[in-house]
């Protein structure tokens, strides 16, 4: 197969979804002259950029055939500890690492219970999305902790070549993260232990090894999502995050990723995200109450999916 | 013939990607006839059996059920149009007893629909005791030998007064007395009226229960007749009609210096003492009973399942094989039993299947380097002559011996040189056979060295320099394949 081939069927599979999202982008410009302003667009795309950014980490469990119910919790509880690193006049390089570690620290917990312990992602994960969440209340006494430095706020206020930082550094992970799955080792492993984990052992694949790592890099994303939600509210809250890890799976499987693990793919999951910050963004202008919104959303994942699943099979 | 036909079919075809199962099938079955239905293994008696039960659509003839046409849905509508099947895989649910799984969905219940769990074991006693088997109608499932299991599963059967009953391969774990008490019941069920479909491979069975015959070879049908006008002797011709030569291309290859030696290898209750060597250039055929420990062993060598002592020695060296990886290093390859299951990505293509364990040969620091990698799958779609679109094909829609072969590439790609075959024939159909064995020729006098596990009879003597025998944990005896007969084998399999 010519490689114009095959990358024209790579999208084909994306173009269900991502003529979803120019359908609904279409259907609030109409109803709403001003959601097709650059201003809001940019705001739509800076939204979106926390819930796309861990949902990079969720794509990589669920194609490894996992799920990871921490995230939310554990962007909360690496926010807080960034945000008290900073507080106690820690250097920003060093506080954001911090962040940062404690986040992949939490995420290889739960590949270490997932991969030696056996224990099922889902219970693993659910036990971390309380503890990390009592850790975070712990470290603040249950208070938020607020007002950073200016060099801080860059982080969700800057912008590079015109494009808001939060984007920016989305676009950029989400590059890595497609070239991680499509052409390292620790992608195709991922690929191969979702798809057929027997298989994957048997062929000499440290499952477990990969399994750790792979748990980490999303605690890992989830504290980077923390740090520009932190800069961005110029408050780290020890309840933020709180049904994010919903917000994620569903970009995920919007974007086609099966939940029994194998297949997705990030460019899915980024149109997935995309989706989600449209219809909250487009509802919100059009001024449809939140709990309408819920409603919606839920429709809309419901949907996505059940499309999905008619065009494979049909396939 | 007593009775009329109750069941009928006419000119059945069965059609799969690249293979014709089953080609202008004609069989009919009487009322309290036991029919045989023999052939080789790929044959198309599995296939003609799943349509019968429904769990395959024909792809064209008629299939008429006591003088009325009957298109079977699904194995639910086959059991309610009274057709019961027992497969060899058990379809038991092990965590439940053996009462509850003989009336699984036919409970007797109480007026507010509460299960009356006295009359389930009731009823299952009286089932029990028609049979003159003694199974506790309250122990679980998963407790029970699998002769046990077979025979619970059998007595479901019955219980569901089935018009035509379907019996593929029933012995093939049971003991001589156990085989008595079912040959009894299934001589009660015919009493009834009921139709049976007798499968097995044991032709001496088949003269003690079998009313009629129907021999299929390669989907067709050869002969059908009354059991009494044929003997064992045309029956075997009529299945094989190759030379065996012909159907066993075994190559000898230049025996060399040793490859393998396992020593004392034990794992409690599953493995008991296993000692034998391997010869590079050598095929060494293992079989043995379902349950003897065969795939263990190989599961045991390859460090999938942990061992409690033993050694292990690979070209001379001692080897503690702790992981597949390990294994791999060695230079191990495992083909499994199952390879849909255990041995391939489905989901992934040719080139990303075959360069799974060789991944850090084609990658560079961690990144795969995709020419290397398809030049790699070519290498070994043309060498393996896999017929496939191309390296970007996915494995799922490859046929069963195309994808036999992607799991023989993958180990040759990362330089394997030991290899376990764990059932490398099985569900693939005769053509494709004969490649594989092709294949495992060319291995061996390219010194490698192979380990064959295998069921078949006829393949581990058509296809081994030597061959063991296991039987519950052990190994039972070693044998010379030029001289040696399957009842022999057998015998030896069963501990007899």
């Amino acid at each position: 197969m010519l490689l114009k081939d095959k990358m024209a069927l790579n999208y084909k599979r994306q173009l269900g979804t991502l003529l979803g999202l120019i359908a609904l982008i279409g259907i609030f410009w109409i109803s709403t002259p001003y959601f097709l302003t650059v201003s809001n667009l940019l705001n739509i795309t800076r939204q979106t950029s926390i819930n796309a950014i861990i949902a990079i980490g969720m794509t990589f469990v669920i194609i490894s055939g996992g799920i990871d119910l921490s995230v939310g919790s554990i962007l909360a509880f690496a926010g807080v500890v960034t945000a008290g690193s900073l507080s106690a006049g820690v250097p920003i390089f060093f506080a954001i690492i911090i962040g940062m570690l404690l986040g992949f620290f939490c995420g290889a917990v739960n590949g270490l219970l997932i991969a030696w312990g056996h224990l099922p992602p889902f219970i693993s994960t659910l036990g971390m999305m309380s503890i990390a969440r009592g850790g975070a209340l712990l470290f603040t006494g249950g208070r938020p902790i607020s007002g950073f430095s200016q060099s801080f706020r860059v982080f969700a206020e800057g912008r590079f070549l015109s494009v808001p930082m939060p984007v920016f550094i989305m676009i950029l992970l989400y590059i890595l993260g497609h070239f991680i799955l499509t052409r390292t080792k620790l992608g195709r492993y991922t690929y191969a232990m979702g798809g057929n984990e027997e298989a994957a052992v048997l062929s000499g694949i440290h499952v477990k090894l990969y399994k750790l790592f792979i748990y980490g890099i999303s605690g890992m994303l989830s504290g980077l999502a923390a740090i520009i939600l932190t800069a961005r509210l110029n408050s780290a809250q020890p309840i933020a995050g709180i049904m994010y890890e919903l917000d994620a799976i569903a970009a995920t499987v919007i974007g086609g990723t099966s939940l029994m693990g194998g297949e997705g793919t990030l460019l899915g999951t980024l149109i997935g995200a995309l989706i989600m910050g449209v219809l909250r963004n487009g509802l919100n202008i059009m001024g449809v109450s939140s709990f309408i919104q819920q409603t919606i959303i839920g429709a809309v994942i419901i949907t996505a999916v059940l499309i999905d699943m008619m065009l494979k099979k049909r396939k | 013939m007593p009775g009329k036909i109750i069941l009928e079919m006419r000119h059945i075809c069965k059609k799969f990607p690249g293979v014709v199962a089953l080609d202008d099938v004609d069989f009919q079955l009487y009322e309290g006839e036991v029919h045989v239905l023999l052939g080789e293994n790929g044959a198309g008696k599995s296939t003609l059996i799943k349509i019968i039960s429904g769990a395959y659509s024909k792809s064209s003839g008629a299939m008429i059920l006591e003088g009325i046409p009957a298109d079977i849905q699904s194995p639910g509508h086959a059991l309610e149009l009274g057709i019961g099947t027992i497969y060899q895989e058990l379809n038991l649910v092990s965590q439940l007893t053996v009462a509850e799984n003989i009336f699984l969905g036919r409970e007797p219940v109480n007026k507010l629909g509460i299960i009356d769990s006295r009359q389930v074991i009731r009823n299952a006693r009286n089932v029990l005791a028609a049979l003159k088997v003694e199974i506790d109608p309250q122990a679980r499932v998963v407790d029970l030998g699998i002769a046990q299991q077979q025979i619970v599963e059998i007595l479901k059967a019955i219980s569901m007064q089935m018009k035509i009953l379907i019996l593929d391969e029933p012995t093939s774990a049971l003991t001589r007395q156990e085989i008595e008490k079912l040959f009894d019941t299934i001589r009660q069920l015919k009493e009834k009226g009921v139709g049976i479909i007798y499968i097995s491979h044991r032709i001496e069975e088949i003269f003690e229960i079998g009313d009629r015959v129907t021999v299929l070879r390669d989907g067709r049908v050869v002969r059908t007749s009354s059991i009494d006008a044929v003997d064992s002797s045309d029956l075997i011709r009529l299945m094989v009609a190759r030379e065996l030569k012909e159907h066993f291309p075994k190559r000898k290859a230049m025996i060399g210096a040793e490859a393998l030696r396992v020593e004392h290898l034990t794992r409690t209750d599953v493995l008991d003492d296993i000692n034998f060597a391997l010869q590079k250039g050598e095929i060494l055929g293992i079989t043995g009973l379902m349950g003897s420990g065969r795939t263990e062993l190989a599961r045991a060598i390859f460090g999938v399942d942990g061992i409690d002592s033993g050694n292990i020695y690979v070209n001379g060296k001692k080897w503690v094989i702790d992981s597949p990886r390990k294994a791999i290093e060695a230079g191990l390859g495992y083909m499994t039993e199952d390879r849909k299951l255990q041995g391939l990505i489905l989901k992934l293509s040719v080139s990303k299947n075959i360069s799974l364990p060789s991944l850090d040969r084609v990658s560079n620091l961690g990144i795969i380097m995709t020419d290397s990698e398809q030049q790699l799958a070519k290498r070994y779609i043309q060498e393996l002559q896999i017929k496939t679109t191309g390296p970007d094909q996915l494995v799922q829609s490859l046929s069963g011996g195309n994808q036999q072969k992607v799991v023989i590439a993958k180990w040759l790609a990362c330089q394997s040189d030991i290899f376990i075959f764990d059932e490398p024939t099985r569900g693939i159909d005769v053509a494709a056979k004969v490649e594989i064995y092709q294949l495992m020729n060319q291995l061996v006098a390219r010194g490698a060295s192979i380990i064959m596990i295998s069921s078949e009879l006829p393949e581990v003597i058509g296809m081994s320099d030597r061959i063991l025998v296991m039987c519950h944990g052990r190994i039972n005896g070693e044998f010379d394949p030029s001289n040696i007969l399957q009842e022999e084998l057998l015998k030896c399999g069963l501990g007899i």
